[in-house]
């Protein structure tokens, strides 16, 4: 890629390697605006490692990055964090802080990287609680949710600051098919509502084929197929092949 | 645990770190407050209890050797120097080390474990200034005001024990116990305590914050912030008791 990529994110020959372990090998790709992608693949083939190099909590050894048309691998902290506030990222464990409620969760980056008052981010929250199915729960702690109610609250933190961009990390890892097809449910929504681009990892692939424009297959650190489901199931590469066909 | 001196550059780096961050916008106000509230006043207890407790064993080990040579009316200057001078100061230390430091440790490796901190940065917050700077600066606020409680509570524990053997009263026993006490004894021994609560807030943190072995490194970050904690601060005692005798020639007598 010599000149700006137009997509929304792109990946240029990213390489990233954890001592000897090689776990992403000249990866390319481009992502529209809005459009719904899910990387695919066995584990440890460095798929959520792809989402923590576009979200810069990783570094990348080789390639370049860019997330809104800005390259972000050679960005300072402080640029980083501007590209940042672009994203939101629904971690495997929604990650949410053990010490604060779901409310003060939620609030608390409105509180730091708005000028919001006080009654627009209780507004914001109760909004965003109420688009997860969350709004009577905005008093309890990590603690006291099940698994799809922390998934939840996890997605309303990565939504309280409206992302152009959503990153969701296995979003139905330990769900029932019901619960995670909410989940799936609620990205669908996302987009249509705000045009967000998602990038959802995920061994789902009933609900990844459900949710997903195109499909990134990942193999042992390559790239090994990138398209719409039918252009993933003519791919050469075997187990890209079956990855998409596994439902 | 890495090479020692390795270890020491990264600490002291991690240290350099806190400090300059500490005097950076945005200041993490509430977060201090939380934290103090959490590491201060939550080892309150402890650190009374402990206070008294080994006010009342001090006395009864000294008061047996005094009255032999005739000193009993020294007993509370014994007690008053010993715990604001070296025994206050250096208890407190190593109890908010085994307390906060173990707590710290864990707490931050757990967060790293749990994706907490990568959920911070995800944010656009800076997980070091919002997670570590306020742990240290607790610790290094706190723990001069553990200090005075355990010093006090020890006075106490030591007059329950004297009055017990021989009734003395409550004023003269305080009359006593001040008499020879100079503000540089007190002063300087007490701030030195800063020091001792940055040692256990910057190791500690330093030992959660930068975990990378999931949960088992949750119980390795809690043992080694214990351990090298309380090691530096013992060593690090004597040298700012050398430092306070330059300064204040007049307690090295």
């Amino acid at each position: 890629m010599n000149e700006a990529p137009t997509g929304t994110v792109a990946f240029d020959r990213v390489s990233k390697a954890f001592g000897a372990r090689q776990v992403l090998r000249s990866v390319s790709f481009e992502i529209r605006q809005g459009e719904i992608v899910c990387i695919l693949g066995r584990s440890g083939t460095g798929k959520s490692v792809t989402l923590k190099l576009l979200m810069a909590l990783l570094k990348p050894d080789q390639g370049k990055i860019w997330v809104d048309r800005e390259e972000i691998t050679g960005m300072s902290e402080a640029e980083l964090s501007k590209v940042r506030r672009k994203m939101g990222f629904l971690f495997q464990d929604a990650a949410l802080f053990d010490s604060l409620s779901l409310y003060e969760n939620l609030a608390l980056p409105l509180q730091r990287l708005t000028t919001k008052s006080k009654d627009e981010v209780d507004a914001a929250v109760d909004s965003v609680l109420q688009q997860v199915g969350l709004a009577g729960d905005r008093l309890k702690r990590p603690s006291q949710l099940s698994g799809g109610m922390r998934k939840r609250a996890g997605l309303a933190r990565a939504l309280v600051l409206e992302p152009r961009i959503l990153l969701a990390d296995e979003p139905s890892s330990g769900l029932d098919r019901i619960t995670a097809s909410e989940i799936d449910d609620l990205f669908l929504r996302q987009r249509a509502a705000s045009n967000t681009t998602i990038l959802i990892v995920t061994h789902d692939v009933h609900g990844a084929r459900k949710v997903g424009d195109r499909f990134a297959v990942f193999d042992k650190g390559d790239l090994a197929a990138f398209g719409t489901a039918a252009e993933v199931e003519r791919s050469e590469h075997e187990t890209a092949r079956r990855l998409i066909s596994e439902v | 645990m890495p090479d020692p001196i390795e270890f020491v550059g990264k600490v002291n780096l991690f240290g350099l770190r806190t400090m300059i961050d500490a005097i950076r916008r945005p200041f993490e106000v509430a977060q201090i407050l939380r934290q103090i509230a959490e590491i201060g006043a939550k080892s309150l207890l402890l650190v009374i209890s402990s206070g008294f407790a080994l006010g009342m064993v001090m006395t009864l080990h000294t008061r047996g050797t005094l009255v032999t040579f005739g000193a009993e009316a020294l007993i509370p200057t014994v007690q008053s120097l010993g715990f604001f001078v070296e025994i206050g100061p250096l208890v407190a230390a190593l109890l908010v080390s085994g307390r906060v430091g173990s707590g710290i440790g864990a707490v931050l490796a757990n967060m790293r474990a749990t994706e907490q901190i990568d959920g911070i940065e995800s944010l656009s917050i800076d997980s070091f200034k919002f997670l570590v700077v306020p742990r240290v600066i607790a610790c290094i606020v706190s723990m001069p005001l553990l200090t005075l409680f355990i010093d006090f509570a020890g006075l106490m524990g030591g007059f329950v024990s004297e009055h017990a053997s021989s009734g003395i009263s409550f004023y003269l026993y305080l009359s006593r116990a001040f008499a020879s006490l100079e503000w540089s004894n007190f002063v300087a021994p007490t701030a030195k305590t800063a020091v001792f609560g940055f040692i256990i807030g910057t190791v500690s943190s330093y030992f959660g914050y930068t975990t990378n072995e999931g949960s088992q490194g949750v119980g390795r970050a809690a043992t080694n912030s214990v351990v090298v904690s309380s090691l530096l601060i013992i060593f690090v005692d004597v040298i700012l008791v050398k430092c306070i005798f330059f300064l204040f020639p007049e307690n090295a007598l």
